[in-house]
């Protein structure tokens, strides 16, 4: 009996307070005041799925109904059977999308983790000058120097070509501090070790590094993937060519059409929807399948 | 390096003994810091070409006149005195507007994610996870694939969500033009945002709270800590100084960030009768739309001045006492 009641006193403990194990009435008040806010926080994605979804007469219906009631995949159907004013088919912008994406993330990856290793790992003089250079580099406003860096991109011959999308998000300086605040959590008689065993940096890197810090590197390509997947602006300011722009930019294209034609702003609702929820899903999908690992690397995001 | 250097370091390779000392003094340096160099060269040079070469650029053409077709002139302060002095948009509407966004989206969006955060810490691990993975997702969608929602919600017509909700209540008579009136554009914009700004900062305070060692809020209440908003000030937020420092400058990037979001939500640029003009549309404005790059290359400057005077604040209210 005594055992019971002081498992149970422990139980008590650990169930209120930070991180508790289980529910405990005491709970109920959070639960209450965050219940509001996230169902407004939900309510736009909400809407999405709902919207995307409609079928003509209930996107036209009025009063406007928020749920959908008889689901069809027309929106997504008339998405792929259009387009755009220029002849190029919105299969054409979805794969340039996959394609900058993949790459962008892999080439992010690679650069992210070498650096860091580099900052984190080696000897050298200038190590922390750098690092405390990318550290002011974290308060980098990208869209601040657009104009500048439309001068260089222009100078690089950059315009209107397939890296244009890729090179310049490689450099990141969020991305860099993350990876390297983590290789420093690897001990470094793990590395001094591996050295006197003969190994070389580059198997140092590949063997021991990377595969201690799958967490992090998680985490710079969900970072990577939603800021090359969203971006619509390099299509914009930077392409030329419409066979060489992206979903993003199509997908603004969709919504800037629908809010200047007043005729067509409802029927062009049903395809943008469809397409916005294109856009969405691989974020959401991407960020539930790695946020375990997203989360442990940010214990380690502290900045001093 | 000159070919004659190159050329005796080369020999210094093959006959140590007999090498200047200049040339091993290099190889030296290569042995001892060359891979280190090799493995950040991809990032630098991404960096210097992408970030600092713009910021670089920036500053460089902001003291010229620049229209794109010919040279730079240089005109020295002559685009920071007219932004000062004359430019009456930018004094009368940007600098305003963009004081009250950053305000409110900026310590409010961070204030905001801080409780959150703490509230989620109450929370046993399944719901939390949930519910943070919620609150995340706005900030994953990032403007462009949520242009349509906004739209609807606020569209101008009886057929807007909003209005047919509010009509429909007899809160109002008529249809209200939500997104194209000067009076409830910066409203709508502070929110749309706010309701993205759970970030990258967000889950690193969340991680933050949940690292802090229970023995600390144990201790605490010894020393007579009674109630948890005592707990937060002097055991929570101290414990977690750099989270919360992140925390801060994710914060200020990401209110400057947001500005273009005016123009999304109005549909053109300048917003209408300059209501949500922020110093980034203001930037765009003149240098895409009128192609006057030194001018845009000024405003530019003062913008990222902005946000190193409110991170240095960051950095003064968190940095670790050592």
């Amino acid at each position: 009996m005594a055992t019971l009641r002081s498992r149970l006193f422990k139980v008590n403990i650990r169930n209120s307070g930070i991180n508790p194990q289980g529910f405990h009435p005491s709970q109920i008040k959070f639960y209450l005041i965050l219940a509001p806010l996230v169902v407004f926080m939900l309510l736009p994605m909400v809407f999405i799925f709902s919207h995307a979804f409609k079928p003509p007469d209930e996107l036209f219906a009025y009063p406007p109904r928020f749920f959908v009631v008889n689901p069809t995949f027309k929106n997504f159907t008339d998405l792929f059977a259009k387009m755009s004013t220029s002849g190029v088919p919105v299969s054409r912008y979805l794969f340039n999308s996959v394609l900058v994406t993949v790459v962008t993330v892999g080439a992010s990856i690679l650069v992210s983790t070498t650096a860091a290793y580099a900052l984190s790992k080696k000897r050298f003089k200038l190590k922390s000058t750098l690092f405390a250079i990318n550290t002011v580099a974290l308060m980098f406003v990208p869209i601040a120097v657009t104009i500048p860096r439309f001068l260089i991109i222009e100078r690089l011959d950059l315009l209107n070509n397939f890296w244009v999308h890729i090179l310049p998000g490689l450099a990141m300086p969020v991305g860099l501090f993350l990876i390297k605040q983590f290789i420093d959590g690897v001990p470094d008689e793990v590395v001094e070790a591996a050295q006197i065993d003969g190994a070389t940096d580059v198997q140092i890197y590949w063997g021991i590094i990377l595969p201690m810090i799958l967490p992090a590197v998680a985490t710079i390509a969900i970072l990577t993937f939603q800021a090359t997947w969203n971006n619509a602006e390099t299509s914009t300011l930077y392409v030329n060519n419409e066979s060489l722009k992206t979903f993003a930019f199509y997908v603004t294209t969709l919504t800037a059409t629908a809010a200047t034609t007043g005729a067509n702003t409802v029927a062009g609702q049903g395809v943008a929807a469809a397409a916005s929820l294109i856009m969405f899903l691989p974020n959401l999908v991407i960020f539930v399948l790695l946020q375990s690992q997203v989360m442990s690397t940010m214990s380690h995001s502290g900045l001093k | 390096m000159t070919t004659q250097t190159r050329e005796r370091s080369a020999l210094a390779g093959r006959q140590p003994p007999a090498a200047l000392p200049g040339a091993q003094r290099v190889k030296g340096w290569i042995y001892r810091e060359g891979s280190a160099y090799a493995f950040l060269s991809m990032y630098g040079l991404a960096f210097i070409v992408f970030i600092v070469l713009p910021v670089l650029a920036a500053f460089g053409l902001s003291f010229t006149f620049f229209d794109t077709i010919q040279a730079p002139i240089f005109t020295g302060l002559k685009n920071y005195i007219v932004l000062l002095t004359q430019d009456d948009i930018f004094m009368r509407y940007v600098l305003p507007n963009t004081i009250q966004f950053a305000v409110i989206v900026g310590p409010g969006g961070y204030v905001l994610a801080f409780m959150l955060a703490w509230m989620l810490a109450q929370l046993p691990k399944m719901p939390r996870t949930v519910l943070a993975l919620i609150l995340y997702s706005p900030s994953m969608t990032t403007g462009v694939a949520m242009t349509v929602v906004w739209k609807t919600i606020f569209s101008g017509d009886q057929n807007g969500y909003l209005n047919s909700f509010l009509l429909g209540l007899s809160l109002i008579q008529e249809p209200v033009q939500w997104l194209t009136s000067p009076q409830y554009l910066m409203a709508i914009m502070i929110l749309v945002t706010l309701w993205s700004s759970m970030g990258v900062g967000f889950l690193a305070m969340l991680a933050g709270i949940l690292e802090i060692n229970p023995e600390l809020y144990e201790a605490g209440s010894l020393d007579g800590i009674s109630n948890r908003f005592q707990e937060i000030i002097h055991i929570t937020i101290p414990s977690m100084r750099p989270q919360m420092l992140f925390g801060a400058v994710m914060a200020i990037v990401g209110t400057f960030q947001a500005g273009a979001i005016g123009v999304t939500l109005s549909g053109g640029n300048p917003t209408p009768q300059y209501a949500g003009q922020l110093i980034v549309n203001h930037i765009e404005d003149f240098g895409f739309l009128r192609y006057e790059m030194g001018y845009a290359a000024a405003v530019s400057v003062v913008l990222l001045l902005m946000v190193l005077g409110f991170s240095r604040l960051a950095n003064r209210l968190f940095a670790s006492e050592e």
